[in-house]
């Protein structure tokens, strides 16, 4: 069923009756080609341009609760390309330019919207690193623009210029971010990878690997054995707590990332404002709430749930550039797992075990990365070589010392 | 200023009239109205406009859940959207407008949605609007945009003020209801510290709704003496208008108590205080609310739930309507038709699901057992029900109820699930709860006055029990239990029209079949795609009648189909209170140098350094621009003598037998052989090898060093130290101590420096080149008997010293220095200067040890000693950080020296298009070279050491720069170093 | 969250700043002719587990203690907390 103006106008006058399930809901095969581990925009995104970009067929996602459960459905829903290492930048452009053409892609409104994300900088040094990272996406092929205040008057004049603590100096402005409707990703690729085929398993949890002699087989789960020639693993908050199951320690700790969301409210902020000197960016939602977060909690966590210190942390940042918003009220509070890796950086690689992929370490970024992160993981899958702009990220690259470190934070994860 | 529908009796105080306007309209109350029961008394039904469909709606509920009476509150900047009315106490001057509407609230041209509504269904909006692609932003987008969001923000920062506080106690009770009253006396009564908090400004309850007796007088009245009972004991704090938000780790829960919302002005006092409790135990007493049941039309004003009609009766003396309607499957919805008709109001009917014998009779009411409500007239206020019989019975106001669900909010914060009781048709607290906390009352699915008076005493008891505490042997209160017997009903299937779930978001029984027909059936995945419980009340009266229409459609039960995770707050907090006071300019600690008051004096320019405020230049009369100064301070440094506050760097004493092997540790550089009296360079790596932070360390003596940093790390180097002293290298005798802010001070550099120094320095101390040559240091006194510590060293390349007094003497010392240096021509210097000159020199800084470079990379391969343990040894010699072909520091100045360089350019080799795969490094830091008279840069190219000479291109393309740079030495000026000797 | 703190007794979390998995302590030798994978594997390597799990916190905004707390990262309950010192001495780690 394709969906378009039309057909919405159609089944209005025949009381929605026509509309199909947007996937099927089948039960498991005793074996695939390949099985996708996780049922989240990266794991859907994979099996939708395997099915569709690479020409696999037989193709199943293995999902241990609803799709879309884990991080796609608990981000500030920001897209953007503002990265400053050759590692990370042409990989993040790819995936800015699959957004802007994903909705007409998949036959489904997603809400891309290319609203602009400004970074604040507040001091000289601020700015000439802002300018080299603004360069390097020039270099790459991305928009960045260099605002001084006077720019950033003129796009956002409700920032507090005259009181800061930190003044306000100008931003980095990179007009083509934005942000997208979160679930609507994980149901857009779910229902394109489902049209071409691909079994989409809910309920049915990864309980082991089926490893023989450094080959791997198959999966076991909650819904019984499951042959296959690859399993591709995709599970960003629990990667440590699945790969364990293949015997495999990663540079990665779990940590909670919160977010927040405000009551409804009429259209007051233009794009995506992130603050310099503080943990705090936010945007507007087309339904109206400020979406908005900062910092990770910084300790190890599973529970999807934070404290106190980094909301007050937040919401500090906040009220810290832009008060107007002090009588807007949070909403809802949530925490997502995160895969915080040891250089700020994600990994696409295969493993020492034969038919085993990883993809996973995408900190508190996975959400902007998801169409080129299925896409090139698709790649990777189909033609066993990494795609060329996601050849950097390896999995043993601390071995030789290849980090992609944004921060400059060195090995600790809660620094990133 | 009429009050048509107040009624005798009620809670509130008719001495004090309270004149307030609605839409511009001039209404009057009492004090103890909330805004929605003088809405109520007033007449005015009609209050605001759904989200989606913009139909008309009244007010729903008497509480916290309300979904439609949202209103605009205040004006200009203390404008705040979004507010329930049924919350808002009534205040003197009190102005409210509504909300979400395009002309008047009478009169909304965005009614019109609702004609298109069979095109609006539950995520309509994934389906369409993607053609052609650049629509969305320019057209789709700001249409939806406008017509979504509720309230609107005033644009103007907030004025008010917002506290945050800390209470501890041994027993935290969460809604001083009756079962919390009761925990409360018998934990308070025993001694315990108790904390009672309710989100009404009067405790009590449903306990001021009711028209039960507690101990044999009225529930209203015991609870009032209950209350000043508590409130009398010292160990108690009693605190109304205070919403216990979230249950957070280890008993810590957060609490927003309301101070002045209450008054027409806040008059500089704090609008809210946010508490933090550390609670020991905590007793949940938050009660329960009403759930309506669907049908067709069930949205229009003057349909509210039941449990409100009576409270806005019984506590407010006020009836919304004359002529009113139950309709419920329960025996509590037949209280409202009893405690009304008592009151003299008519009741047109009592509709119930139930096949029963009527639990109670109500004079005049038609009553309808087995039946139901199919229908409903009356666009902006309810004229009439249908019922199943087809008979139409005229009411302007219908009071549904579906039954109550406990409110287990605060039991799911940790992760908790709650459990399904098909005895009372709702969830309850689950197994799982947060650490210490008991549930009780309504909230523990105890839904009848008795027995929630005896569970909340159980509750006080068992806290007690698990506290240590002995109970006291008191009588506790005593209530009969009223009738509660329920049948589980959801929704009317026999009629045509939208029956409403979600009032707020507009999600009806419709689109929970629509989300089902196209698969979204998990829990997460209905709510996501209809909407359902997204609003400002979070779904507080609709998520469980959604979740049985969906166990319904999918032939599950309830608990099978599952619910939804409650997160915190359980009612919305506003941001500024979240951040309380640290806003603006006390979003952060300033931290100033003890040279401060003395720059401020000298008319200096700040700039912020971390939390660090330092003097960046220092104009004089006649300059007008920033470069004028700072060129002026780098020659008369250069030429004479300049003096700089450099103390935010960070001050580490090292003291102990093992502090020398310590610091070698530390430093990849050898230390072990600096002789006592010397200071020497040290870099320090972390772990993974990548330059960490530099700074000297001076010896005192034997067992004394001192070490700086930079004033950007110091904090994380002198935890990294702590890091290896206390987990790394236990046994080793070294202790630390910041001394960051015990010691001020100052460089003195330039060639007059010593001559200078000699003007202060005590004459028993000889500073001459012999005594103090180049990296001595040493105790002195100045000033006649002050100690100080003085460090030959030189960051700007000139003969130049390091003086450290006492922070209490900074200020002293700065004038000092100053006057001494007058005849020299001293100039004190900024962060600028001090930049222009030591890039002049070569120096690495910030921009360079940025975290992502090595040793080899700045320069300083050479320095790591293979001879020893250091931190960062090992994993520097990585194969990719020690690459031939790695990045090397280098200088860079422009082939046409009128060009000026900027930082953050990148370097494209000549003839190389601007492109990832070109890109050969980046220039970190440029200065404007006085002595050099052109712009000159540091910064990090491929293989750059094997290049001086070569031209490449330094593109800057967000500036719009694209210069032609040669590569040369990093080391400017004085390369030799002759100078520092000097 | 609050942590028992050996010395000090009950303080919030805030006040620490938190490392990471207590591993850290476990520094290997830079002499071992394995050194740069031990080092990899000290440094990069984590257990990661859902559970219990050992971890460091610095006390920076009191007493400077470098503490090992045994916490488990699924319900953040807390159950034991030694002095990092300690710990390493009894691991007999030495200079």
């Amino acid at each position: 069923m394709n969906y378009s103006g039309f057909r919405v106008f159609w089944e209005g006058l025949t009381g929605n009756a026509g509309w199909k399930p947007a996937w099927r809901d089948p039960d498991p095969r005793a074996e695939y080609d390949i099985v996708i581990v996780g049922g989240g925009g990266h794991g859907l995104a994979t099996a939708y341009y395997l099915a569709k970009e690479f020409g696999q067929r037989n193709i199943a996602v293995v999902e241990k609760g609803w799709i879309g459960s884990g991080n796609v459905g608990r981000n500030t829903t920001i897209v953007r390309s503002n990265y400053l290492l050759p590692g990370n930048e042409p990989f993040y452009e790819f995936s800015l330019k699959l957004w802007e053409g994903l909705e007409q892609d998949f036959n489904f409104n997603a809400m891309v919207s290319q609203r602009g994300i400004v970074n604040l900088y507040h001091s000289d040094a601020q700015r000439d690193a802002f300018a080299r990272r603004g360069n390097a996406m020039r270099l790459a092929g991305a928009d960045a623009v260099l605002l001084d205040q006077d720019g950033i008057r003129e796009l956002c004049p409700f920032l507090d210029f005259d009181n800061a603590r930190f003044p306000i100096r100008g931003g980095l402005w990179q007009p083509r971010g934005g942000t997208v409707r979160h679930d609507a990703v994980a149901w857009g690729y779910a229902r394109g990878a489902d049209k071409n085929g691909v079994d989409i398993l809910q309920n049915c949890e990864v309980t082991g690997f089926q490893i023989d002699n450094g080959v791997c087989k198959g999966v076991e789960t909650s819904r019984g054995k499951i042959r296959a020639k690859k399993v591709a693993v995709c599970v960003a908050g629990s990667s440590s707590r699945v790969m364990e199951r293949a015997g495999m320690r990663l540079p990665i700790e779990s940590h909670v990332l919160q977010a927040f969301v405000t009551e409804g409210l009429k259209p007051i902020i233009p794009g995506v404002i992130t603050f310099g000197a503080g943990h705090f960016y936010v945007s507007q939602s087309d339904k109206g709430g400020l979406v908005f977060g900062g910092d990770i909690d910084g300790y190890n966590t599973y529970a999807q749930r934070g404290n106190l210190p980094v909301v007050e942390d937040v919401c500090e940042g906040g009220m810290a550039i832009m008060p107007m918003i002090g009588r807007a009220r949070v909403l809802r509070m949530w925490g997502g797992v995160v895969d915080m890796s040891m250089d700020g950086s994600p990994f696409i690689d295969k493993t020492a075990i034969e038919g085993l992929y990883f993809n996973g370490g995408w900190c508190y970024g996975g959400f902007k990365a998801t169409p080129a992160s299925g896409y090139c993981y698709a790649h990777l899958i189909a033609r066993g070589e990494p795609h060329p702009v996601a050849v950097d990220y390896r999995l043993d690259r601390f071995r030789h010392g290849a980090m992609i470190d944004e921060k400059g934070a060195g090995a600790q994860p809660n620094l990133h | 200023m009429s009050n048509a529908r107040r009624i005798a009796g009620g809670l509130i105080d008719r001495d004090q009239r309270l004149s307030f306007s609605f839409n511009g309209e001039a209404m009057s109350g009492y004090a103890g109205d909330t805004l929605a029961s003088a809405l109520i008394a007033n007449d005015r039904r009609l209050v605001a406009r759904s989200f989606k469909y913009h139909r008309p709606r009244g007010i729903f509920t008497a509480g916290s859940e309300e979904p439609n009476a949202l209103v605009q509150l205040r004006r200009g900047s203390r404008q705040e959207p979004n507010t329930r009315a049924t919350v808002t106490e009534l205040f003197e001057g009190l102005e409210a407008t509504s909300q979400n509407h395009l002309g008047s609230l009478e009169h909304d041209l965005l009614a019109v949605n609702d004609l298109l509504a069979p095109f609006l269904s539950a995520g309509f909006y994934y389906k369409t609007f993607m053609w052609p692609a650049a629509f969305w932003e320019k057209f789709y987008e700001p249409i939806i945009r406008a017509s979504a969001g509720l309230g609107r923000l005033s644009g103007e920062a907030d004025p008010d003020h917002y506290d945050k506080g800390f209470l501890h106690c041994d027993v935290l009770i969460i809604g001083a209801g009756p079962a919390g009253l009761s925990a409360a006396v018998a934990a308070a009564e025993a001694g315990a510290r108790v904390i009672l908090a309710d989100e009404d400004f009067l405790p009590g309850g449903r306990a001021n709704a009711e028209t039960c007796e507690v101990d044999g007088r009225p529930a209203a009245q015991w609870a009032a003496e209950s209350a000043a009972r508590l409130a009398a004991l010292s160990n108690v704090r009693l605190m109304t208008r205070t919403s216990v938000y979230g249950a957070f780790d280890h008993g810590i829960y957060g609490a927003l108590e309301r101070k002045t919302d209450h008054l027409e002005e806040s008059d500089g006092r704090p609008r809210q205080v946010l508490w933090r409790i550390y609670a020991k135990r905590a007793i949940l007493c938050a009660g329960a609310t009403e759930r309506p049941i669907a049908f067709s039309n069930n949205d229009r004003p003057g349909i509210m739930l039941a449990g409100a009609v009576r409270a806005y009766a019984n506590r407010w003396a006020t009836v919304p309507g004359s002529r009113i309607a139950v309709f419920t499957n329960n025996d509590d919805g037949w209280r409202s038709a009893t405690d009304l008709a008592a009151l003299g109001v008519e009741i047109s009917a009592v509709v119930d699901t139930r096949d029963i014998t009527p639990p109670a009779s109500v004079a005049g009411a038609a009553i309808a057992m087995g039946s139901r409500v199919t229908d409903t007239g009356g666009r902006k206020g309810l004229k009439f029900i249908r019922l199943a019989d087809g008979r139409r019975i005229p009411a302007d106001c219908l009071a549904v109820s579906g039954g109550w669900n406990p409110n287990v909010h605060l039991t799911c914060h940790q992760r908790g699930r709650p459990a399904w009781r098909d005895d009372i048709a709702a969830f309850v607290p689950g197994d799982e709860l947060p650490p210490g906390m008991i549930v009780a009352g309504a909230a523990n699915g105890t839904l009848t006055l008795g027995a929630t008076l005896s569970d909340g005493w159980r509750a006080g008891n068992a806290a007690l029990a698990s506290l240590g505490i002995s109970p006291r042997d008191i009588p506790r209160p005593v209530a009969d239990d009223e009738p509660a017997a329920i049948s589980a009903f959801w929704h009317v299937r026999d009629g045509r029209a939208r029956a409403w779930l979600d009032l707020q978001n507009d999600v009806t029984v419709k689109d929970i079949r629509l989300a089902h027909q196209e698969g979204y059936r998990a829990v997460e995945h209905l709510k996501r795609y209809t909407t359902l419980g997204m609003a400002t009340d979070q779904g507080k009266t609709a998520n469980v009648g959604a979740l049985a229409i969906m166990a319904e459609c999918t032939g599950k039960s309830i608990p099978e189909t599952g619910t939804t995770i409650f997160r915190p707050p359980y009612t919305p907090v506003p941001i500024a209170a979240f951040a309380g006071r640290s806003r603006g300019r006390d979003f952060r600690p300033t931290r100033l140098t003890p040279s401060h008051k003395w720059s401020e004096e000298q008319g200096a320019v700040f700039v912020e350094a971390g939390q660090w405020l330092r003097a960046q230049w220092f104009p004089r009369h006649g300059e007008t621009h920033w470069r004028e100064s700072v060129d002026r301070e780098v020659n008369q440094t250069r030429g004479s003598v300049g003096i700089c506050d450099v103390t935010t760097l960070g001050k580490i004493d090292i003291q102990g037998r093992d502090a020398a092997d310590f610091i070698n540790n530390i430093y990849c550089n050898n230390f072990a052989s600096l002789a006592i009296g010397k200071v020497r360079y040290g870099l320090m790596l972390r772990e993974d090898g990548i330059a960490m932070d530099d700074g000297t360390t001076a010896r005192l003596a034997e067992n004394h060093f001192v070490m700086t940093t930079t004033t950007a790390n110091a904090v994380s180097v002198f935890r990294h130290m702590e890091f290896c002293r206390q987990c790394l290298w236990p046994d080793m005798d070294v202790h630390l101590i910041s001394a960051t802010e015990q010691w001020a001070q100052f460089a003195v550099a330039g060639p007059n420096s010593r001559a200078l120094l000699q003007e202060i320095v005590d004459p028993d101390c000889d500073i001459s080149n012999e005594g103090f040559p180049y990296m001595a240091c040493g105790e002195i006194t100045v000033c006649g008997g002050t100690s100080a510590r003085l460090f030959r060293i030189s960051f700007s390349g000139e003969l130049a010293y390091e003086i450290a007094v006492p922070a209490r003497y900074g200020d002293a010392l700065v004038r000092a220095l100053m006057s001494a240096g007058e005849r020299f021509g001293v100039t004190a210097y900024g962060t600028e200067a001090l930049g222009v000159m030591r890039i002049e020199k070569g120096h690495a800084a910030g921009n360079e040890i940025n975290g992502q470079t090595t040793a080899r990379n700045l320069g300083l391969g050479r320095m790591v000693s293979k001879q020893k343990d250091c931190i960062g040894n090992v994993l520097s010699e990585r194969s990719q950080l020690d690459r031939e072909d790695g990045l090397a520091l280098m200088g860079f100045r422009p082939v046409d020296r009128a060009e000026s360089l900027t930082a953050g350019a990148h370097f494209i080799a000549a003839r190389r298009n601007p492109a990832t795969e070109n890109d050969e490094g980046w220039m970190s830091s440029v200065a404007y070279s006085p002595v050099l008279g052109h712009s000159i840069g540091l910064g990090f190219i491929a293989r750059g050491r094997d290049r001086e000479g070569e031209v490449v291109r330094a593109v800057d393309p967000v500036r719009n720069n694209d210069v032609d740079v040669e590569i040369i030495s990093p080391h400017f000026i004085d390369p030799e170093g002759k100078r520092l000797r000097a | 969250m609050i942590i028992e703190h050996p010395l000090l007794g009950p303080r919030d979390a805030a006040e620490f700043t938190y490392l990471g998995d207590a591993a850290m302590i476990d520094r290997p030798d830079w002499q071992s002719g394995d050194a740069i994978r031990e080092f990899h594997d000290y440094l990069y390597l984590r257990d990661n587990p859902a559970g219990e799990h050992r971890e460091l916190w610095f006390h920076e905004q009191g007493d400077r203690s470098w503490l090992v707390v045994t916490r488990n990262t699924t319900t953040h309950e807390i159950t034991k907390v030694e002095l990092a010192r300690d710990t390493a001495l009894a691991s007999g780690r030495h200079r």
